[in-house]
């Protein structure tokens, strides 16, 4: 489009993109330079992630479990994590780079997270314990659930069924409860039973 | 006949314990009042009797500089609840709806959803870097901001996970935390557009993508396709006429009209514009809706139309008795304007078109009114938004079908409160 602009800002430096811009693509388009194996992985995981997602990556009490799940997508109840649910490698890597530990982001060296990333992987039985991830290696790691989603299909699935126009009279015979809130009583309240903001 | 299902007590262990529900005045008002205004039996004192406000003095104009509400309404607050996330940090509030009326959402009590905490940012310190696929990578201070033209617009800000926690039945008692994961603001900003434009992005939407994080250690990043980055985002520095709250995103947040309230970035700092999408943590762990077979979608982006009753219900039972009863409630859809809003005293048999407050606005919340006559009888109250788009909200069983219980996200349904004979009001499922 070109035209006028304001002259507003200035040219951000080469070191300053490279501070902020982080992000890593599924790709790999983004990965830094660097190395780690599942032992260095697991010394470190035990150090900085443990307390709360377990030493296994299996997760301490209501903190997120990073293993296991697999197959349980399907489930009542299913067990969604790095092995069982995430796409994509790169994800794991730029999550814990940016983010983690929690309270502490942006403290691990890129090393670190090559190694913590390769101890989850092994948490979940995707790779080996001799694996080293680095940019070369991050290629050949498959990620169980990679094929498991699909774009926003709500405009087939459900739009076309519910641009319609409404019953408004005698559109059901009976009318009966069939679940309530206060059997199962989780409500937050200033005391006992009580619901908030009364 | 009423077919009372108590087997999920049984799965939390936490048995039945039931209120004593406004002890006894709902009673004592219903056989007071009849269908017309009762005569006083007694000259009333408050009348009578000259009172204190009406004869010494109130507070000075120096009082408070910048002040709360009195407080008789300090219910009209937040509320957490405790056991949804593993600690306060990284979790949700709700905006007290059940008490509030018209459509923008006081910003005090407007809901925060953190996943690093409320952080503190002052003016001073703040940046905004824009890089990736432009001209000229830039970076903006905080003053730099407020030299491009601005414009004013008030959307709705819903959390994807409004409503979340009823996929598998009816679980929170009152519309505050079933539905309170919401705001309604008057935003000024800058259009994404013109910033990309300074920074000499060439326009084309072409497999193109706006990758946007936070200053937060979350950073919350997500991708947002060119299309909807050039057509009405904005980046906000002011919201209902003053600056963003601390916990809204001071100074500056992003602001993605009728999309889920994640991806309104706050604390940004920083837009790259991309050749794909980053895929990041918020956008596949998160985010992404896992369907009955074990597939997921990702990127459902928008909200779509919805509503609810807010008065009556659990946190606003009726207290007035017999006669005149207003049933209000808001609506609201990302895809345009709410063109209708119907309710139900039934449980869905019948429909009564409500009265909108004003014409539906574009992605913003409509007020929505059905004055109505009660006198005791038990309702099943419902309500049903439609947008311009002729869309109808579905009713849980609805979306169950499609998308089984497992999505977390997005849950739209119809809400239905059970008000009884004495005014007390439940959240319940019916058939």
């Amino acid at each position: 489009e070109g035209g006028s602009t304001f002259g507003i800002g200035r040219p951000a430096l080469p070191e300053e993109i490279a501070a902020w811009d982080l992000d890593v693509s599924p790709d790999g388009t983004g990965l830094p330079e660097g190395s780690g194996d599942v032992w260095e992985g697991e010394a470190a995981f035990e150090e900085s992630c443990a307390a709360c997602h377990g030493s296994f990556a299996e997760g301490v009490g209501n903190w997120p479990k990073l293993a296991g799940g697999q197959g349980t997508l399907d489930d009542k109840d299913p067990v969604k994590t790095v092995g069982s649910y995430w796409p994509y490698l790169s994800t794991v890597w730029d999550y814990v780079h940016r983010s983690m530990p929690f309270g502490n982001a942006q403290s691990l060296s890129n090393d670190e997270v090559y190694a913590i990333t390769a101890y989850i992987l092994y948490s979940n039985g995707l790779v080996e314990d001799d694996f080293v991830l680095d940019r070369e290696t991050f290629d050949e790691v498959v990620m169980p659930n990679a094929d498991g989603f699909i774009v926003d299909d709500r405009p087939e699935t459900e739009y076309t069924k519910w641009r319609t126009e409404p019953c408004m009279e005698d559109c059901k015979e009976t009318v009966e409860i069939t679940m309530r809130a206060s059997v199962l009583d989780v409500t937050p309240g200033e005391e006992g039973g009580d619901d908030g903001g009364e | 006949m009423i077919r009372e299902e108590a087997d999920m007590a049984e799965d939390t262990g936490r048995g039945a314990s039931r209120r004593a529900f406004l002890k006894g005045s709902v009673a004592a008002g219903g056989a007071l009042l009849g269908a017309g205004a009762a005569r006083a039996a007694e000259p009333d004192p408050l009348i009578t009797e000259v009172q204190p406000w009406a004869s010494g003095l109130g507070e000075g104009v120096d009082a408070t500089p910048y002040g709360l509400p009195i407080r008789f309404e300090d219910d009209v607050i937040r509320r957490n609840v405790e056991w949804l996330t593993a600690d306060t940090i990284s979790s949700i509030n709700f905006t007290p709806i059940h008490a509030l009326d018209g459509t923008i959402t006081p910003a005090g009590c407007a809901f925060e959803r953190h996943h690093s905490g409320a952080i503190e940012l002052k003016k001073e310190d703040y940046r905004l870097m824009i890089n990736g696929l432009v001209d000229t990578p830039l970076v903006f201070t905080y003053a730099d901001l407020e030299r491009f033209p601005r414009e004013n617009h008030t959307y709705f800000l819903e959390c994807a996970a409004n409503t979340g926690m009823e996929w598998a039945g009816a679980q929170l008692n009152g519309a505050q935390f079933t539905h309170g994961m919401i705001h309604n603001m008057e935003y000024s900003g800058i259009p994404l557009r013109t910033l990309l434009h300074e920074a000499g992005y060439s326009g084309e939407t072409e497999g193109k993508w706006v990758y946007v994080e936070g200053a937060d250690a979350s950073s919350n990043g997500r991708s947002i396709p060119m299309e909807k980055a050039l057509d009405d985002c904005l980046v906000a520095i002011k919201a209902n006429g003053e600056a963003l709250r601390k916990e809204h995103g001071y100074p500056a947040r992003l602001v993605v009209p009728g999309w889920e309230g994640n991806m309104w970035i706050k604390w940004i700092r920083r837009i790259e514009v991309m050749d794909g999408p980053v895929e990041s943590r918020e956008e596949t762990s998160k985010y992404t809706d896992t369907l009955a077979d074990g597939t997921s979608r990702k990127w459902t982006w928008v909200m779509d139309a919805k509503s609810v009753v807010t008065s009556p219900s659990p946190q606003s039972p009726i207290t007035h008795g017999h006669g005149p009863l207003v049933i209000t409630g808001m609506a609201w859809s990302g895809h345009g304007r709410i063109t209708r809003v119907d309710v139900s005293k039934d449980g869905g048999k019948t429909w009564e078109t409500a009265r909108l407050a004003k014409q539906g606005e574009n992605k913003a919340l409509t007020r929505f009114y059905l004055e109505t006559e009660w006198n005791g009888e038990e309702m099943f109250l419902q309500s049903r938004a439609m947008d311009e788009t002729g869309y109808v909200q579905p009713t849980k069983a609805q979306l169950r079908e499609v998308r089984g219980e497992n999505s977390i996200y997005h849950n739209n349904c119809i809400q239905t409160w059970w008000v009884k004979e004495n005014g007390e009001a439940e959240n319940v499922e019916v058939s």
